[in-house]
């Protein structure tokens, strides 16, 4: 296991040597530990308030049952934004909001009281402190895991009967891929290792983006990057490697994707396809249908050839009534 | 055109649908002129193979003449051809191909995924056998593309009758490869499990390794006179004796050396509780195939024996005997014909009058009939054996 980061993540290779972006699991975790944690302190406020302000060690005022009903509400408040929403993401912070007003209230009276109730009241203290010091660890967890938010991942491997330099130089030749990526319009050279990639979009339009060639080994590898600027940042590399016992060249692609919000989202879709991890699959499935066969393996019930996408909605096995010609 | 397609399970039907074109530069469009209903077809009439569509078109076994070819055909093929289509279709060009294993061709199933998600790998694409398998067009038709023509269609010339040479579609080099699968040797005794047409060719091939005794097992007489009379094997009627018992005797208690499933995944067992017991699990899908004949076929064989199981399989199986194919040191083989692989050898065995193929067909009829063929086909009526139908 290697540790590497990439784009600001921290990621993991796993054994076949690929790198994964790992997520902050724990982080959501937490925040709805302590959603229900705010729900518990709500309603235990809310339906016994008397009880309440003695056990903690304030009075059993009517000034005091208003505060605690207030603060009852408050923490109602906190588990509605910790529970309510898919994911917690910011929340936590509310409830170090909150804390802050309990520490000060709790702190007002500490200095009024004396005797059992003083006592009863710093040990209320100290439980506060406790709490405030886990909601604020959660909430910069939070803020951290956010602001990293991992890139995309996407990986395929697939074997194929030619050897490393017949598939290197197919692939190296950029302006093949549309040929069996059927996401890509066209990918055109601009100049020594750099390259325009132009992606279909819906209703016509096309999303571009320029990549350069960051190293390349003859019949093994090569690795490119889009060049800094470009509105769908993204890497990748492709490996060709001899398969064991003379049975072909292995061919793994490994892309890496920025995904910074939702707008550049629907962006990197139209750049890599709706699903990057599908799309490799059956771009990998077709490179090997046109580098062994010469063309790419079509039905009557899959016309355009092989689609996860499509493979649900197939046309029944029937020819087709529209002349298409090869 | 008129072709024959699935609609639902026991439903086919004539119906007209456009004629195909090339897709593909190696592809060709034939004129049929012979085509055949299969056993395995009678699965998908029955509604046991997943992944068939309203008005998929039917048939894997089939002959014509071409009269489209595309530009990138590679063998010499040329319109006029007459040819016969094997039924996996294969690229030439992948590992598997190369190795001679053209029915799990890596290339030809464009819905590589859902298989791989139903048997892990994918087998290769089927003419007219579910989109499962590729969804492709199937030759119960007046026209068929046929993808990778260069490999998979097999000129025949002019000398010998459809009926003769049809069968190298699937049947014929299905049944060859069974008896292979089994390594046949001069003087082996051979049980053949079902009396289909597979089965009987699997007997005759049996014979043409060497085999010195073959036993047919089935339940209707007419195909176990059949496989008397044309194969030349002996038979039981498992209906009558018990199969286990009477293959004891045969061999005075070694059993056959070489045991061929030709049954598969429809299996019937005498005892209707039995019987009941399997189909029950198959409706509610507790398992999917019927493995009877399997089972059977490895209790028979004799210690350090072969079973070679050829019959359709299309998913799970439950009480396979495996305490007795491990103890008694067994070797089960299979897979579905890599007809490419012996298409062309059979044709020559058939043209030195080595094999008749012919004697399996009882009906000939037209396309349009295709549906009633299902039928009498699938109940066994009018001692239907092999229905070849004329677009």
């Amino acid at each position: 296991m290697t540790r590497e980061t990439t784009l600001g993540v921290r990621s993991v290779a796993d054994n076949l040597g690929i790198q994964r972006a790992t997520r902050d699991r724990g982080s959501e975790g937490l925040a709805r530990f302590l959603g229900w944690f705010s729900l518990g302190l709500g309603v235990t406020a809310l339906a016994a308030g008397s009880r309440v302000a003695r056990a903690v060690g304030v009075d059993d005022s009517p000034t005091a049952r208003a505060v605690l009903r207030a603060a009852g509400l408050r923490e109602i408040g906190h588990a509605a934004v910790l529970l309510v929403p898919r994911r917690a993401g910011m929340g936590a912070w509310t409830r170090v909001a909150g804390d802050a007003l309990d520490l000060a209230a709790t702190g007002q009276a500490y200095r009024n009281l004396c005797g059992e109730r003083r006592r009863r009241l710093g040990l209320t203290l100290a439980a506060l402190g406790g709490i405030t010091a886990i909601d604020l660890y959660a909430s910069v967890r939070a803020t951290r895991n956010r602001r990293i938010s991992p890139p995309g991942f996407a990986h395929g491997s697939v074997t194929v009967n030619r050897t490393p330099e017949e598939a290197y130089h197919f692939w190296h030749g950029f302006e093949n891929l549309p040929g069996f990526m059927y996401h890509l319009q066209s990918v055109r050279s601009t100049g020594p290792g750099r390259t325009r990639w132009s992606a279909k979009a819906p209703a016509g339009r096309t999303v571009e983006w320029e990549a350069e060639i960051v190293e390349e080994r003859p019949n093994q590898l090569i690795r490119w990057r889009s060049v800094d600027g470009s509105r769908v940042p993204n890497r990748g590399t492709v490996r060709f490697t001899p398969a064991a016992g003379d049975q072909g060249t292995e061919v793994r692609v490994e892309l890496e994707y920025a995904v910074p919000g939702r707008r550049l989202g629907t962006l990197v879709a139209k750049a890599f396809g709706e699903n990057p991890q599908q799309q490799i699959c059956d771009d990998l499935r077709r490179f090997k249908q046109i580098i062994e066969t010469g063309e790419i393996t079509r039905s009557d019930g899959t016309p355009d050839g092989t689609s996860i996408q499509t493979q649900a909605k197939q046309r029944p096995a029937r020819p087709l009534a529209a002349h298409r010609t090869a | 055109m008129k072709a024959n397609c699935w609609l639902a399970p026991n439903r086919v039907a004539v119906e007209e649908v456009p004629e195909p074109t090339i897709l593909n530069p190696r592809d060709a469009v034939l004129k049929v002129t012979s085509t055949a209903i299969c056993g395995s077809d009678l699965h998908l009439l029955d509604g046991f193979i997943p992944a068939m569509r309203r008005g998929d078109v039917l048939g894997h076994e089939f002959m014509g003449e071409i009269v489209e070819l595309g530009a990138g055909a590679r063998d010499g093929l040329r319109v006029g051809d007459r040819v016969v289509v094997g039924f996996p279709i294969a690229c030439g060009d992948c590992g598997s191909c190369q190795r001679g294993l053209y029915s799990v061709c890596e290339n030809s199933n464009p819905n590589a995924a859902i298989a791989e998600t139903a048997m892990g790998h994918t087998p290769a694409g089927i003419f007219g056998y579910s989109h499962l398998l590729g969804g492709y067009a199937g030759g119960q038709a007046e026209f068929v593309r046929v993808p990778y023509a260069d490999v998979g269609a097999l000129k025949v010339g002019d000398e010998l009758p459809d009926e003769q040479v049809l069968f190298l579609s699937d049947v014929l080099p299905t049944g060859y490869m069974a008896a292979e699968m089994g390594d046949v040797k001069p003087g082996d005794v051979v049980a053949v499990w079902g009396a289909g047409p597979v089965g009987q060719f699997a007997a005759v091939s049996a014979f043409l390794l060497g085999a010195e005794q073959v036993v047919v097992i089935d339940r209707f007489p007419y195909r176990l006179r059949i496989a008397r009379d044309r194969a030349g094997a002996e038979t039981i009627n498992y209906e009558e004796t018990d199969v286990l018992d009477t293959l004891r005797e045969m061999t005075a208690g070694r059993g056959p050396d070489v045991c061929i499933d030709a049954v598969g995944m429809e299996s019937h067992h005498p005892s209707a509780a039995l019987q009941a017991y399997d189909r029950a699990k198959q409706a509610v899908k507790a398992e999917t195939d019927r493995p009877h004949a399997l089972r059977e076929a490895i209790l028979a064989c004799r210690n350090g024996g072969t079973v070679a199981a050829i019959g359709a399989y299309g998913g799970f199986i439950d009480k396979f005997p495996m305490g007795s194919f491990m103890n008694r040191s067994l070797t089960l083989r299979s897979g579905q014909a890599h007809v490419q692989r012996y298409m062309r050898p059979l044709l020559e065995r058939i043209h030195r009058g080595e094999i008749d193929p012919s004697f399996i067909i009882t009906h000939t009829m037209r396309l349009d009939d295709a549906p009633h063929g299902y039928d009498i086909f699938k109940n066994k009526q009018d001692d239907c054996l092999k229905v070849v139908l004329k677009p």
